[in-house]
């Protein structure tokens, strides 16, 4: 089990996609979708809808809380997002969608090796007190 | 180390003051955690991004706010929208009519809250606004980017919804901009070997500041080398190239910005870039995605043009026309537009075929209207955002070859410019 520091607390379980290099939420993303379009990414097509999302860093962009807070509203945003760098635009985005929408999304931050040891789960479950564990399927 | 909040900070987070009141300070109290700051800190003044839509989740957030007793604490003026209130005919009825009507309708929402309904990138070109050593909360990159360098004013950059909650609560995080001991320069990029005519020409503010996001990614710069007549459009020109290039929220001109009057007082590092011609050609290079050939159109005003920049607009078209057809845009403010009228500017511009869109980004107006091609501009911004955004080509020149380009019809280089060697 790792104890995480959460930025926007939820409990939530799901497949693991971990992105091999970060990700931009406005203009690399369709909320619409959930896929991720930026063709400079080397997981360009993936689809984030439901997933417990890994990645080190996001890119920032003061629009990224609008975009997450969408993708939250329209149910296609992942389930939860597990960072090594914590961020303020996921953070404030995840929590005005709850208190707009009654939808969670789990933002968490943990150390780079906890994060390379996650990246090789196929699934986690998060508490809402930010406890990571890896599910055995 | 963990955060302390006072009485007020206190009655707010509980929803003393209702629930839109309580999410603000929420927010605020949550970055501020993220920050590692230990206090929150008053500011005096905001610039909204969030009146910019991006979803109808944008339009939720400032409903909430309304029905649930929001009030602003301190006097906040607004970022350009995706539509112009006023000018109808900018807005396509058949053409995404849900983004159309949802950014309207986003724009009167936050005139409704209080704001000054501004709608500019470039609120530092008004009068009334912040002054040196004001603490603030912005959020457009290239307003955070002049505020702090060029102002002097204080300010994080402050995504959507973080930048409406500092301007509710008149709190942010105590930590980064806001502080002195983040505010000197870990980088010298150094210009005091190019030849001092280069360094005068209205192309080079916006070259060094391309080159100087890119060598400082999220770093605070200090730039020395600049004119000691370097003037606001110049400054501006640097400011929005630095935070566009790279995610520079505040940089030094040595013996140029309040902060920095000499290079010894602001620079703390020891990595110096010193900057040569080539690298400047290089510069040019990266923002000029086109060759040189017939012009589609003409594209001005990234950030927001200025009354100066007009002066000179109508002093080098010189009353000439615009070749037939071409689409020449100049974005601006109301404000700024209104200033320009009364000198006769804009009749005299628009005479000659300019058109002068307001309340709008200047990607907005070339996507309306469907804009593909090859484009000019003297914005570094515009050109380094637009390929991306508007699947055009740019040609990146100086003011006086965009006009040239416009009157030819096709993209004109100017033989006294050192850039076309």
């Amino acid at each position: 089990m790792i104890r995480s520091t959460v930025l926007n607390a939820a409990a939530a379980e799901g497949p693991v996609l971990a992105l091999e290099e970060p990700l931009s939420f406005w203009g690399a993303f369709d909320p619409q979708t959930g896929i991720i379009l930026d063709v400079h990414h080397p997981q360009r097509g993936a689809c984030l809808k439901g997933t417990i999302l890994l990645m080190r860093e996001t890119r920032g962009s003061g629009s990224a809380p609008g975009a997450i807070a969408e993708a939250i509203r329209l149910g296609t945003a992942p389930a939860a997002i597990i960072l090594s760098l914590a961020d303020i635009n996921l953070a404030i985005g995840a929590d005005v969608a709850e208190t707009l929408y009654g939808r969670a999304c789990a933002i968490l931050s943990v150390t780079p090796d906890e994060l390379a040891t996650l990246m090789r789960a196929a699934r986690l479950r998060i508490t809402a007190e930010g406890e990571i564990t890896v599910e055995t399927v | 180390m963990s955060l302390v909040l006072d009485d007020r900070s206190r009655s707010l987070l509980d929803g003393a003051s209702g629930m839109a009141m309580q999410l603000a300070m929420r927010l605020v109290v949550k970055a501020a955690g993220i920050m590692g700051a230990e206090r929150l800190r008053p500011v005096s003044f905001a610039h909204l991004d969030a009146c910019f839509y991006t979803g109808q989740a944008h339009v939720d957030f400032i409903r909430y706010l309304l029905d649930n007793g929001a009030s602003l604490a301190v006097p906040t003026w607004t970022n350009n929208g995706v539509v112009s209130l006023a000018d109808a005919t900018l807005r396509p009825s058949t053409e995404d009519p849900q983004t159309v009507s949802g950014a309207a309708e986003l724009m009167r929402l936050y005139a409704r809250l209080g704001c000054s309904p501004t709608w500019t990138c470039a609120p530092y070109q008004h009068a009334g606004g912040p002054k040196f050593g004001d603490h603030i909360a912005v959020g457009e990159s290239n307003a955070v980017s002049y505020y702090n360098s060029v102002v002097g004013a204080r300010t994080n950059k402050y995504g959507d919804y973080l930048d409406v909650a500092c301007a509710l609560t008149g709190l942010a995080p105590d930590a980064g901009l806001h502080r002195d001991e983040n505010r000197k320069a870990t980088l010298h990029v150094d210009c005091t070997a190019l030849p001092e005519a280069w360094r005068a020409t209205d192309v080079f503010a916006h070259l060094i500041g391309h080159h100087t996001g890119r060598l400082s990614g999220r770093r605070v710069p200090v730039i020395s080398g600049l004119p000691p007549s370097t003037g606001k459009d110049a400054l501006k020109a640097i400011s929005s190239a630095v935070a566009s290039s790279g995610g520079v929220e505040l940089w030094h001109g040595a013996g140029v910005t309040p902060e920095a009057p000499d290079l010894a007082s602001v620079f703390i590092g020891t990595e110096v870039h010193r900057v040569t011609p080539e690298d400047l050609a290089h510069a040019h290079r990266d923002l000029s995605t086109a060759q040189d050939g017939p012009l589609d159109a003409v594209a001005l005003g990234t950030p927001h043009f200025s009354l100066s920049e007009f002066g000179m607009l109508v002093s080098l078209l010189d009353g000439r026309k615009i070749r037939r057809g071409l689409p020449f845009l100049v974005s601006t403010s109301r404000v700024v537009r209104a200033l320009a009228a009364e000198k006769g500017w804009i009749a005299a511009l628009e005479k000659s075929g300019v058109e002068i869109p307001v309340d709008v980004c200047t990607y907005y107006s070339p996507r309306v209207r469907g804009l593909t091609g090859r484009i000019m501009t003297n914005a570094a911004k515009w050109a380094y955002y637009a390929p991306g955004m508007l699947n055009v080509e740019v040609a990146f020149g100086s003011l006086k070859e965009c006009v040239e380009s416009a009157v030819r019809g096709e993209v004109w280089r100017d033989p006294d410019l050192w850039t076309s060697q």
